[in-house]
């Protein structure tokens, strides 16, 4: 079926003049996916998907400019022993990088697949992405399957001593950043990545996990503090028997950010937590779009969305939970909650079932009001100052959301650089 | 449920519930067919047609051009396709959009003159229209005691009113209740102010077209500071094959003013699906308050899902004046396609919107439905408790909006839609939208999904219910806000239809 006039014209606007990288495992994948892109067309503001949030600036062919916010405060996850994997503006940086070595893991850079034509990865790059199209496309996904141009391939099978950190900076004011990566985890296996930094005026960013029976992943992003940039991401997750996937993304600041997240249980009895806090100031529009797929008997998965929005900031969140046919015994919960801490600022939200198994339990709530003031009073009554209380209730706020993560010196780091931006923000 | 009749009733188990559902023996019980001869305008919809409706309705001109922009635009526009409902494609020009009865050709010009078929078919349905004491809707309600309750009736059957029960009385009271062709007619200066200004002619596919071919419906005013005398009710029953149903309601209630609305429907068992398109308009002024009621009960279609109808209908309430309250309670047990959101525009401050809704869908029954609440003015308040039940190979979708403008300080809403499933090959799915834009709001949304809890079947199958009979309480019980929230009169029918509807689907 031909495309609508205005997603032809903005797909031709975005592509003119964009080549598929050649060579190696990846590029059958990347033609697929080029494909596929020209068939669903990039976004545009009549499509359902994006009721809520303006695709224009993710798809014009050049970003706008973004700049760099300078700052005295230690970066991310600083004080931690991790191995540190450094892109800046989207290009990786060997000299800023630790050593790729790790016992359990394996790290390779998907640049260096366009030269190989065996790997094991070529069963994986571009799979899953293709698998999430369903119901709904996601053109920002395939775009970058197509045309990634860095990322890393990490397959884990034991259990690293340390987390991977992949790090990204952002020096460029104009840098729009392609980055694709790829996580496998074997059976049995077990390992964390972080990732933080604003890494572009236009970042997309496309993480494909493959999760093997029994194998366990802790992923915990930040997003900031920049403000002026934009991204657009997705994690296409699969999980099979008895694993686990824990997800926190932490977002502060960045005036226009989507992130989805794609769950599909293959295998029976897994578990998956997909949670997010968000943080805006102003102009900050801020959107989660999650989808759960339950294909499998007896799975969990969760998802807590907490967004905090002052001074005229948006916050959007689509959620849903998929339960097939068969899929029985399926526990699903999703929660998305709005702090609105003044008048101009908004939520807009979608969280959806579809079921189809009737042996199920799922539930979803979703909140949106100002500061409870009776608890403000309260805490005021106590001799708490006003600014302080606000903040207490904030964190307390975000609280159920930053419990996902599992690692008590990672969530205490998350909370500290929330203190921080409501502090800065009082 | 024939296999109840032979069983004593057990100890413990509410007499209410099992006479429900011995009342209701057969399937589909009002599947039956009125043999009678009708008039049809030709098949097919376009100017001519259109032109035809209004003049046999005796239409001034400015209606009939009112008709005609409708249904230019009509012409336009696409079917929409969001809602998950699935169904072959709908030839409009295949159908019959007028239909009535020869004897109709001259309207009656009180009850005793209608032809004594019409009347038949009515009280078969339990719809006696004669000035009795009557509760209305209700399978033996004859043989239920009077409690003095009147009801109004205005009966319309395919496409023109039969006739419209005590208006006398209710004109004593200042309370215009009459067919819509008769306030046209009638009532121009009231038709002209407020049609069409809720539901615009220009709102959506299925409203547009039923701007441009509605053939009658009900017309209420209650005049300012009037509290209606007794319930006022519409009965519709498409009898004729191939014939679409397009009716038109409209409600003003006037300053401080209050009245309860009835709505059922009927329609006979055929193999062919059969299109219904209503548009429902209330405009509720400063103080007023109006409750509508519907228990839809279109025939279904049978167990493989053959024939039914498709009932695509637009209905909304604007509350402009401050503190007007609207209450919109809906039991969704007919029908093979449902796409229906009753909405609440709450213009005036403190005013209230609030909707009860169970929907029940079995065999191959789709239904695609919720609400709208729109909230514009200041310390405006909106509930919605919804209640979806799939069984078979149905699948049922709770679809609403909740919308807090800048403007709506104070604004809050709560919201509750829970689902229930039985058996595994149905689907039951919720799409709630949620869009708040001032923080002095305050918005609040629970959805719950399960399947029948097994400890209460259990309880009741230990107390000697048979499964279905345990079916039909424990489902009662979940439907049990929402029947509360009814008409005593519907709430009696409503138990009864829980168990109708979802007869076969156990085991």
């Amino acid at each position: 079926m031909a495309l609508p006039e205005r997603k032809q014209s903005v797909t031709e606007a975005r592509l003119a003049g964009l080549e598929i990288p050649r060579g190696g495992c990846t590029e059958p994948a990347r033609e697929a996916a080029l494909a596929r892109l020209w068939q669903m067309g990039l976004p545009t503001r009549r499509d359902e998907y994006w009721k809520y949030t303006r695709p224009e600036t993710l798809i014009q062919p050049q970003p706008p400019r973004a700049a760099l916010l300078r700052t005295d405060e230690p970066p991310m996850f600083d004080a931690f022993d991790r191995l540190k994997i450094v892109f800046v503006d989207g290009v990786f940086d060997p000299q800023a990088s630790d050593d790729l070595a790790l016992e359990g893991v394996r790290i390779e850079r998907i640049a260096d697949l366009c030269e190989q034509d065996i790997h094991w990865a070529r069963d994986l790059y571009g799979v899953l992405e293709a698998r999430g199209h369903e119901p709904v496309p996601r053109p920002l996904a395939a775009f970058n399957t197509a045309f990634a141009g860095d990322g890393v391939v990490i397959h884990v099978t034991g259990r690293p001593s340390r987390p991977i950190n992949l790090i990204y900076r952002h020096e460029s004011e104009a840098s729009d950043a392609v980055l694709h990566h790829l996580v496998r985890v074997e059976e049995g296996a077990e390992a964390t990545i972080l990732e933080n930094g604003p890494a572009a005026a236009r970042f997309n960013k496309c993480m494909e996990i493959d999760i093997a029976d029994g194998g366990r992943l802790h992923l915990v992003r930040t997003q900031g503090r920049d403000h002026e940039r934009r991204a657009a991401t997705h994690v296409f997750a699969r999980l099979g028997r008895e694993s686990m996937l824990k997800c926190f993304t932490l977002t502060v600041n960045g005036v226009l950010t989507r992130n989805e997240v794609v769950v599909e249980f293959t295998g029976d009895e897994a578990v998956a937590h997909v949670a997010g806090a968000c943080v805006g100031d102003g102009d900050f529009h801020h959107d989660d779009t999650v989808f759960v797929t339950h294909d499998a008997v007896g799975c969990e998965s969760r998802q807590v969305f907490k967004k905090v929005l002052r001074n005229g900031a948006t916050g959007v969140f689509q959620g849903k939970i998929l339960v097939r046919e068969g899929a029985q015994k399926t526990d699903g919960y999703q929660i998305s909650q709005a702090l609105l801490l003044d008048g101009d600022s908004q939520f807009l939200a979608k969280p959806e079932l579809e079921i189809y198994a009737d042996d199920v339990a799922c539930s979803h709530g979703s909140t949106s009001g100002a500061i409870d003031e009776e608890a403000l009073f309260y805490l005021r009554s106590r001799g708490v100052p006003e600014g302080e209380a606000t903040d207490l209730l904030t964190l307390a706020f975000l609280a159920e959301a930053m419990d996902e993560i599992e690692d008590p010196a990672l969530a205490e780091e998350i909370a500290g650089r929330v203190r921080g931006w409501l502090a800065r923000h009082r | 449920m024939a296999a109840l009749d032979n069983n004593e009733v057990k100890e413990g188990v509410d007499k209410e519930t099992v006479d429900a559902v011995r009342e209701v023996g057969g399937a589909y019980k009002y599947g039956w067919e009125t043999e009678i001869e009708m008039e049809y305008a030709p098949k097919g919809v376009n100017e001519d047609i259109v032109r035809l409706i209004s003049e046999k309705n005796g239409e001034p001109d400015w209606m009939t051009e009112w008709r005609l922009q409708a249904f230019r635009r009509w012409e336009k526009m696409e079917e929409p396709k969001w809602a998950m409902v699935h169904y072959p494609e709908i030839d409009f020009q295949d159908q019959y959009y007028y239909a009535r009865p020869k004897s109709m050709e001259e309207k009656p010009k009180s009850l005793d003159e209608v032809d004594p078929k019409l009347l038949a078919t009515y009280e078969k349905l339990g719809i006696p229209l004669k000035e009795q004491m009557i509760l209305a809707g209700v399978e033996g309600a004859e043989a239920a005691p009077a409690e003095g309750r009147r009801v109004a009736v205005d009966a319309v059957f395919d496409s023109v009113s039969v006739g419209t029960t005590f208006q006398e009385e209710l004109k004593k009271a200042g309370v215009i209740f009459c067919s819509i062709s008769e306030a046209i007619r009638e009532h121009p200066e009231l038709v002209k102010k407020y049609l069409g200004s809720v539901v615009p002619p220009t709102d959506n596919f299925y409203a547009t077209l039923n701007s441009a071919v509605f053939s009658d419906g009900s017309f209420v005013y209650v005049p300012p500071g009037v509290r209606c005398p007794m319930e006022l009710s519409t009965y519709f029953r498409i009898n004729a094959e191939n014939t679409g149903q397009f009716e038109r309601t409209l409600i003003i209630a006037d300053k401080g003013s209050y009245v309860s609305y009835l709505e059922g429907c009927t329609a006979p068992k055929r193999d062919t699906a059969q299109l219904h398109a209503a548009v429902v308009e209330i405009v509720i002024l400063e103080d007023a308050e109006v409750k509508y009621s519907t228990v839809q009960n279109w025939y279904p279609g049978d167990e493989e899902g053959r024939g039914g109808i498709y009932n695509f209908v637009t209905k909304r309430a604007d509350c402009r004046g401050d503190r007007s309250r609207v209450m919109w309670t809906q039991v969704e047990t007919g029908s093979a396609v449902t796409w229906k959101y009753p909405s609440c525009i709450l213009r005036g401050n403190e005013s209230q919107g609030e909707f009860y809704s169970i929907a029940i869908t079995n065999n191959y029954q789709q239904a695609d439905t919720g609400t709208k609440m729109i909230h514009l003015g200041a310390n405006t308040r909106s509930r919605i408790v919804s209640k979806g039940i799939s069984a078979g190979h149905a699948q049922n979708t709770y679809r609403g909006l909740v919308s807090m403008h800048p403007k709506a300080k104070g604004a809050r809403n709560y919201t509750q839609c829970d689902s229930l499933l039985i058996g595994d090959k149905c689907g039951a799915h919720t799409v709630p939208y949620i869009e708040v834009r001032n923080n002095s709001a305050r918005v609040e949304h629970e959805a719950t999904t399960s399947k029948v809890d097994e400890d209460q079947l259990f309880y009741c199958r230990s107390r000697g219910m048979d499964e279905e009979e345990a079916v039909a309480l424990v489902v009662n019980g979940f439907c049990k806000d929402v029947l509360q929230a009814l008409p005593m009169e519907f709430a009696m029918e409503a138990q009864q239809l829980v168990a109708i509807s979802l007869e076969g689907s156990v085991g």
